[in-house]
């Protein structure tokens, strides 16, 4: 196949998709469309390693000028994409600019769910580079920090602000965090951790209203309590960065709809990757929509390979796979522990370092998913399994013989 | 042929590589990676550097030899 791949969104899912195209043989040109001006980077370390400050941002990039040109890809970089025209197969840029496809790949990701609170200043969201620099700058005014939202994201900014050795309080409406995925059992083992490193909660209550301005907020809860916060951080969830696809005519439902080898429904020589993309999970029957960076990068090449061999195309069926870094702790989540209707802990949660996992199975009787912190070997045996539809039951004692 | 370089002080145990290509790495007890083979044929690249790419630290890298 031949003529122009355009490749919209230059975060992860978009950066690995143009470069396997390139290793798959994709001999026609590959442009890769950016609404940012920066060089593509990574997101992951944004919430961990750059806000903690132990990586800097060049650690960050994805690609940088000279990998682009030896895999020959063209970087339209700080305009983002606005509408996506199938038949005349054009993408169009905000600068008017339109972009003919012989295939287009739509990665344009995530945004942070937009914060219902409005301050006048001080209140932080956290998704892109230009966040984490605002947030960083503003981290270095004296007093306590106030995160909104006890998942992933919330939870390591916790961390990372505690190791500024700044004061930090995490709200969260749920009793535990990340409870909804993991269980309360298993979510209240993340609440100990917080309180070992000496970040407080407020679980089980909500935000009523944020008021003030940097460095003398105040955030008032509904059960009345007011927490003063010098800066606060607002990390309640994504959303799909849809809408510029809005007139385009392609099947848009909360993220755009791909049948299982990443091809747009409805539409001729469109993929799609990464957060934007609801695809139709063959493992799981339905449509899903993952966020998770190892699904994009799978994701990425299982669409290069499909565009390059379309007579031969791979379904997309992975076993979902995401890890969070909070303070000493590495936790990884495997598959779909929320699907769950029983889980067992093997090893200890409580030791130093903490090495255990806590295994999912359903009605059936299968392994759905895990938590794991601190025991790669054990992580890799479950992901493996994972794939292999093992029982539950074979599963634990798997596991349980490698403690 | 291309060669594998594995950097042990990046390396976290997240194993995508091990996923995406178990032929040429695995991880050991304490979750470093292990590399199987340290010169990769050409057929075989394009899903060796995909799983190199699939670190999440950056800690493979391929060069040409």
């Amino acid at each position: 196949m031949n003529g122009t791949a355009v490749v919209v969104g230059a975060s992860v899912g978009g950066v690995r998709t143009a470069q396997a195209l390139r290793r798959e043989g994709w001999q026609g040109r590959i442009t890769l469309v950016g609404a940012e001006s920066h060089l593509p980077y990574d997101k992951p370390p944004l919430s961990k390693q750059l806000l903690a400050g132990t990586w800097d941002v060049p650690r960050t990039r994805l690609l940088d000028e000279d990998a682009a040109k030896r895999d020959d890809i063209e970087l339209r970089l700080g305009r983002p994409a606005v509408g996506l025209d199938p038949a005349d197969r054009e993408v169009r840029l905000a600068d008017g600019a339109a972009l003919p496809y012989g295939v287009a790949v739509l990665a344009t990701g995530s945004a942070a769910r937009p914060s219902p609170w409005r301050p006048r200043s001080g209140l932080h969201l956290l998704r892109g580079l230009d966040d984490a620099a605002a947030l960083r700058r503003d981290l270095r005014r004296p007093g306590p920090v106030v995160v909104v939202g006890g998942g992933f994201i919330g939870a390591e900014v916790a961390a990372g602000v505690r190791a500024l050795g700044k004061a930090v309080t995490v709200v969260d409406p749920a009793p535990v965090p990340m409870g909804r995925v993991m269980g309360e059992e298993v979510g209240r083992l993340f609440t100990g951790l917080h309180h070992r490193h000496g970040t407080a909660t407020a679980f089980g209550v909500g935000v009523a209203e944020v008021t003030g301005e940097a460095g003398s907020l105040e955030v008032r809860l509904t059960d009345g309590r007011v927490l003063p916060a010098a800066t606060v951080v607002v990390g309640i969830g994504a959303v799909p960065n849809d809408a510029w696809l809005r007139d385009s005519g392609l099947p848009v439902e909360d993220g755009v709809l791909c049948d299982a080898a990443c091809r747009v429904i409805g539409v001729e020589d469109v993929y799609a990757v990464g957060d934007v993309a609801r695809w139709h999970h063959p493992g799981h029957g339905r449509r899903v929509r993952v966020e998770h960076w190892t699904n994009a990068v799978e994701q990425a090449s299982c669409a290069a390979y499909n565009i390059v061999h379309p007579d031969t195309p791979r379904d997309h069926a992975p076993v979902e796979y995401v890890w969070s870094d909070q303070y000493d702790w590495k936790a990884q989540i495997i598959g779909r522990p929320d699907t769950a209707s029983t889980h067992r802990l093997i090893g200890d949660p409580h030791a130093v370092p903490a090495r255990f996992a806590a295994l999912y199975g359903d009605d059936e009787g299968r392994l759905t998913g895990a938590v794991l912190v601190g025991w790669p070997k054990a992580t890799l045996r479950i992901r493996r399994m994972a794939a292999q539809g093992t029982a539950f039951t074979t599963a634990v004692e798997e596991i349980g013989a490698m403690e | 042929m291309l060669g594998l370089i594995a950097d042990l002080n990046a390396c976290q145990g997240y194993a995508n590589c091990v996923i995406a290509a178990p032929d040429t790495y695995d991880i050991d007890d304490d979750g470093l990676v292990v590399l199987l083979r340290a010169r990769i044929p050409g057929e075989d690249r394009a899903r060796v550097e995909e799983a190199a790419r699939s670190c999440p630290v950056s800690a493979l890298t391929i060069e040409e030899r």
